[in-house]
């Protein structure tokens, strides 16, 4: 208990670490917020009380400090290119990019699961040997060219989804989940296969060990053995790496949402990045950024909950 | 037996795309910008190896300056966060303190931040193009280089050699450069292929975005991302330059999969 109180001090820390460089690269780049937001219509009068109605003239630390006042809740202020609230801009997106990543990972657990297992209690067949090639060659494969490729075989070829024909999660949750089928696949497929291999390899490791002979020799079934003692032991790596990969996968879901058409975090990050819309753009990064820590945060629970062990240390 | 298969495999992967970088640095068989208007979309032929783009450019030639391009970003990146991470990893490894305390500190939090979101931060702020990218992915791979050096570095500092060169008033440049680096090379090499890998990875996805490597620059991502439009009308057009990352990718990886020991 004490360290997961230790751990949510970190995650609040490298919270505010990541807030305030972020807050500070947008602060200080060149490029008045109030002259961007009158325009053409700006005059020095205005100017000057856009600037104090916006807080501009006050010190860096204690704009932060407003900054996160309203962050926290939930507040990022105003898009300068949509003179809407940033809240408002986002609020129906975050669904759909979050879902898009669960399903990823869900996908990425469950198969690597069951593809691990398999390959490290047949190795060598033909099935592995097989598997070996095909994951070596997806690894290799980035997201947004699966996505491609999906497209293409079960969209044009087999006709099993319609390409761009994406169902918000308001009008029907079952279509939407539906749609999202394919866009996961395609940000897992690369994940999937490297968990494929770690969990094979540590799966390998840990028969060599002592304590599986000795199982064996005190009369203990085989299918005893491997799911009591050594899949539990061999998932302690992987588990770090699953937390990785989900990381991973949020970046990758907003590639592949540009892929299949599906309007979340990507296209409005993307738009106000070319269009210079930095409090949408400080509002997406950080929102992503909680959805990390937060991971890593679940994950490291997780972690001792696996293996007890490490709690004591 | 399978790491020299792999070693066999990377390494003809690898030297296939190198041969076809450096082919298109001297020659291709049409001039990448020169638009046909027969070529349009046009399929797989003998005349247009990999089919034709939406404005008639040979796909094959653009294939072929844009896998440099990819190279060079991909290159300079890794040199870039390669290098900031081994000074960085090789000066908070040797001599520890509240500095090296500190630089962790910051380390880790961005370590937890993935490297394209950085990458990103960095593009919003200078803008689009092949140098934006290389420096916005190159600062974002520092911290992942500079941690493996780190623990390099302290897990060296301790050993009997490193003390004798200090007996021998070998001074700490010296120690840290001349007698530490060379033992922890292939630690480094290895993470500098993975990083490779990554890198390739993160310009095309940029570039796919849109936010990456700007025109007239060709690179592998913008293909893909330009003929996203065309999958259903000229599949070959998309199909080839990710095939080309994928053989770029693949090549390295089994080619550090087989060197590893």
């Amino acid at each position: 208990m004490k360290m997961i109180g230790k751990k949510l001090v970190s995650m609040i820390i490298t919270l505010l670490v990541i807030s305030f460089l972020v807050f500070l690269a947008f602060a200080v780049i060149p490029g008045d917020p109030a002259l961007h937001k009158l325009g053409t219509e700006a005059t020095p009068e205005k100017l000057q009380v856009l600037r104090e109605q916006m807080g501009l003239n006050k010190s860096l630390l204690i704009r932060y400090f407003n900054f996160l006042a309203g962050a926290i809740k939930g507040d990022f202020g105003t898009s300068y290119s949509y003179n809407m609230p940033v809240r408002s801009m986002i609020g129906e997106k975050l669904p759909v990019t979050l879902t898009l990543s669960v399903m990823s990972l869900i996908i990425m657990v469950a198969v690597s699961v069951l593809l691990g297992i398999y390959t490290s209690r047949h190795q060598g067949n033909w099935v592995d040997r097989f598997i070996y090639i095909v994951n070596q060659v997806i690894m290799s494969i980035p997201p947004f060219f699966g996505g491609i490729l999906l497209t293409l075989l079960f969209g044009f070829l087999l006709h099993w989804f319609t390409p761009g024909g994406y169902v918000s999660y308001k009008i029907s949750v079952p279509r939407f989940l539906g749609y999202l089928i394919f866009p996961s696949i395609a940000v897992a497929l690369p994940k999937t296969a490297m968990a494929v291999k770690l969990l094979r390899s540590s799966l390998m490791e840990e028969m060599k060990k002592d304590y599986v002979r000795t199982a064996y020799s005190r009369g203990n079934r085989t299918k005893g053995v491997y799911y009591h003692h050594v899949l539990k032991n061999a998932l302690i790596p992987v588990i770090t790496f699953w937390g990785m990969a989900f990381t991973d996968m949020m970046v990758g879901s907003i590639i592949v949402e540009q892929v299949f058409g599906i309007p979340g975090l990507g296209r409005i990050l993307l738009s106000s990045i070319s269009n210079r819309d930095y409090p949408v753009v400080v509002a997406v990064i950080l929102y992503l950024t909680l959805f990390i820590v937060v991971t890593n945060f679940i994950v490291d629970v997780i972690y001792r909950i696996v293996d007890p062990r490490i709690s004591g240390q | 037996m399978k790491k020299k298969y792999n070693l066999i495999a990377g390494g003809i992967l690898t030297g296939f795309m190198l041969f076809l970088v450096i082919l298109g640095c001297f020659w291709t068989p049409y001039d990448p910008e020169q638009m046909d208007a027969g070529a349009k979309l046009a399929g797989v032929s003998l005349r247009h190896l990999c089919g034709g783009d939406q404005f008639g450019r040979d796909v094959f030639s653009r294939i072929l300056v844009g896998s440099r391009t990819t190279l060079l970003v991909a290159c300079l990146t890794v040199a870039i966060g390669a290098t900031g991470g081994l000074v960085l990893g090789a000066f908070t490894g040797y001599f520890g303190g509240w500095i090296d305390e500190l630089l962790m500190r910051i380390n880790d939090v961005l370590f937890a931040f993935p490297s394209i979101l950085l990458a990103l931060v960095v593009i919003s702020l200078l803008g689009g193009g092949k140098y934006q990218v290389v420096l916005a992915l190159g600062i974002a791979f520092i911290p992942s280089f500079a941690r493996i050096v780190r623990g390099e570095f302290i897990r060296c500092r301790s050993y009997d050699y490193v003390q004798s060169a200090r007996l021998m008033h070998a001074g700490s440049l010296r120690i840290m450069f001349v007698h530490i680096l060379p033992n922890i090379y292939p630690v480094l090499l290895s993470s500098i292929m993975i990083g490779f890998n990554n890198a390739v990875l993160a310009e095309a996805g940029m570039s796919f975005l849109g936010i990456g490597v700007q025109p007239p620059d060709s690179s592998l991502g913008r293909m893909l991302s330009e003929a996203q439009a065309y999958i259903f009308s000229a599949p070959a057009y998309a199909l080839f330059p990710g095939v080309a990352i994928i053989l770029l990718v693949l090549g390295f990886s089994l080619l550090a999969d087989g060197l590893k020991r």
